[in-house]
């Protein structure tokens, strides 16, 4: 496709006796992410249909058929994953695309990936969980995303588009990432992001091809090459490790991205990505009307996280304000990087909820007033989470004694064993009032237990 | 500036197209723009609504709170939509499906005779095409000739023979609004609450 010149903005909306062609399209999120995934030369799609991002699927299905390319739906993403495994050994440029469910059950595959290094680009379209959740949109798949999914040391490459014209450069550059890192690198967008239209110029990148001096490609005429994560001598396997983490480390220090806006006379900080981040820019506007000076810090890269970056301009600063589409997750890396510098509050919404410009305005008004975070509504009304035995850590303490009558063998007591339900109330479900005990009689043995033991 | 247009009613309403063909003229005017639907079982019978924002600077927040403009096309929608509309915004009501008022006396209220004029234009399901062109006509949001020219772009090229409906009914709209026949003033505003049930 060719590229055409950006447009000339012309603000005013009286143009009805101009006739110049278009020179954007409306595009639908997930049809310009995936159309842009054909543009970068993705040479093979697999997925399974999920909501928010059956879009993506479709257009796939639609048009890699058309450039003579590979798309393939498979019968679960545990086949689709292991599918681009496969594809991604043989040196393809492989996209697969899910949203949360899915990518819980792509887990294990990206763990195998990320041992076996192979490249490949993974689109997660959040949407509401846990569990199967909601439809909505949601960011709540970042741990997922940036700390877990698979087992074993590794980490991968996640970004985090906050529009559509972002997300379509951001698929060649993940494709950049992967190969030349020989790793799987994530995408998170989120329900709107993929349902929503907006003008797209059509700008489309193809990174140049690496060789790929490890592919399968056939060994006719060469040595055979192998592609695994399978090491069992625990010394090989240990060297392996190191490898990774070389590389890991090369990541986080050539890979962070973020971006700034009106940081330079900001008292207070909106840290958001992604669709929180559009919703904190609308905030940021109306607060400064109401004579607040705030800015913006938007992290790009999710892994590698921008936390110098976000240090350097919390020094700066009185507070932060996170605000994301979940219960409160990357906030948690938020209060890593400034090491308790300055308050962080918290805004956020779940299950498909979005948080407004007003709540959000409504939230650093609060941080402004108070200049700590405990705010207390909604999700965010509950104590910060307790520093496990931080009494005991004070160095002017002696550590307490085990209280008398429990195991001697045990400093927890005898009852530590037991879940935590067993002995603590369990908040009833504000919808679902009177039936949550009525499951004891299909639930485990555990919990049958723990129903009969709760008068104790 | 950037202003939000809701447009919220059954599935099957084309609520989505609504939002669609306006998003299009807004973005062929040279406008920032963004079309949000509500996804999901919604769009199978039950309530659809979708929002267009339009601006001159890239849009911030995909979510509006308080929308400029409503259109809505029956009860449930009304009674959702109706108390969110900004004070001093506009509110355009199918009063084919949509009986009781508002009960908002701070709004631009207009009640559009949806049905009788897209049966009159020649396809009775045209209610979406008639209450955009009293949009058009009430705001000026963006130059009617971008919502003809987007009408082109979205049905012309698929189904020319529906082009030339979808053209009439818009102008109806229009037509409807402009005249003042469209409106319906004289309906007693709710005094009792302000929130339809």
């Amino acid at each position: 496709m060719t590229t055409v010149p950006p447009p000339v903005e012309d603000p005013s909306f009286s143009l009805a006796g101009t006739r110049e062609p278009p020179r954007r399209v409306l595009m639908k999120g997930n049809e310009a992410i995936a159309e842009a995934a054909i543009q970068a030369g993705c040479d093979a799609y697999f997925g399974y249909p999920i909501t928010p991002q059956a879009e993506l699927l479709e257009w796939m299905a639609k048009r890699m058929p058309e450039e003579g390319r590979a798309f393939v739906q498979a019968e679960s993403e545990l086949g689709a994953i292991n599918m681009a495994l496969g594809a991604g050994a043989a040196g393809a440029r492989v996209l697969v695309s899910s949203s949360g469910p899915g990518v819980s059950l792509m887990a294990e595959a990206m763990s195998y990936m990320a041992g076996s290094e192979v490249p490949m680009v993974l689109i997660n379209v959040m949407r509401g969980g846990p569990g199967l959740g909601s439809i909505g949109p949601s960011q709540s798949d970042y741990f997922q995303a940036v700390k877990g999914h698979g087992h074993g040391d590794y980490r991968v490459p996640v970004l985090a588009p906050s529009s559509l014209g972002e997300a379509m450069e951001m698929v060649a550059t993940a494709f950049e990432l992967a190969e030349h890192y020989r790793t799987p690198v994530i995408i998170l967008a989120d329900g709107i992001m993929g349902q929503a239209m907006e003008p797209v110029e059509q700008h489309y990148r193809t990174p140049p091809r690496q060789t790929a001096s490890w592919a399968l490609t056939g060994a006719d005429g060469r040595e055979p090459r192998v592609v695994r994560s399978l090491h069992l001598a625990p010394e090989e396997l240990e060297e392996h490790n190191a490898h990774l983490q070389e590389k890991f480390r090369a990541i986080a220090e050539h890979e962070v991205r973020w971006a700034g806006e009106r940081l330079d006379d900001a008292d207070l900080v909106i840290v958001a990505y992604g669709t929180a981040a559009r919703v904190a820019r609308t905030a940021i506007a109306r607060a400064r009307a109401a004579g607040l000076r705030v800015g913006l810090f938007r992290p790009i890269s999710l892994w590698p996280f921008p936390s110098a970056e976000l240090a350097g301009v919390a020094d700066r600063t009185r507070g932060l304000l996170v605000v994301e589409l979940s219960a409160g997750q990357m906030v948690e890396d938020v209060r890593l990087a400034v090491a308790g510098k300055v308050p962080v509050a918290f805004e956020g919404r779940t299950g498909g909820m979005v948080p407004s410009p007003d709540e959000v305005v409504e939230a650093l008004r609060e941080l402004d007033a108070t200049g700590s975070s405990r705010r207390a509504r909604r999700v965010r009304r509950r104590p910060p989470i307790p520093v496990s035995g931080a009494d005991h850590m004070h160095p002017h303490e002696p550590m307490a004694e085990p209280e008398t009558g429990h195991d001697a063998l045990s400093i927890f007591g005898d009852d530590a064993w037991m879940p935590h339900w067993y002995t603590v109330p369990v908040p009833t479900h504000p919808t679902r009032n009177g039936r949550g005990r009525g499951h004891g009689r299909n639930g485990s043995a555990e919990r049958r237990r723990g129903d009969e033991g709760g008068t104790r | 500036m950037e202003r939000s247009i809701v447009f919220a009613g059954f599935g099957g309403q084309g609520i989505l197209f609504a939002g669609h063909v306006l998003a299009e003229a807004a973005m062929n005017a040279g406008a920032e723009v963004i079309w949000i639907p509500s996804y999901g079982p919604e769009m199978r019978g039950g309530t659809a609504s979708c929002t267009v924002i339009v601006g001159d600077e890239p849009i911030g927040s995909p979510i509006v709170d308080h929308p400029d403009v409503a259109v809505v096309f029956n009860p449930p929608s009304l009674a959702k939509f109706g108390p969110m509309v900004a004070p001093g915004g506009v509110l355009i009501v199918n009063d084919s499906l949509v009986e009781a008022p508002s009960g908002r006396d701070d709004l631009d209220e207009i009640r559009v005779r949806c049905t009788p004029l897209a049966r009159e234009a020649g396809d009775d399901r045209l209610i979406n095409v008639v209450a955009l062109g009293a949009l058009v006509a009430r705001t000026g949001i963006v130059p009617p000739d971008r919502i003809r020219e987007a009408l082109h772009a979205i049905v012309g090229k698929k189904r020319p023979e529906a082009l030339v409906v979808d053209l009439r009914a818009f102008d109806l709209g229009m037509a409807a609004v402009a005249s003042g026949t469209g409106q319906l003033t004289d309906r007693p505003a709710v005094e009792e609450s302000a929130t339809p049930v």
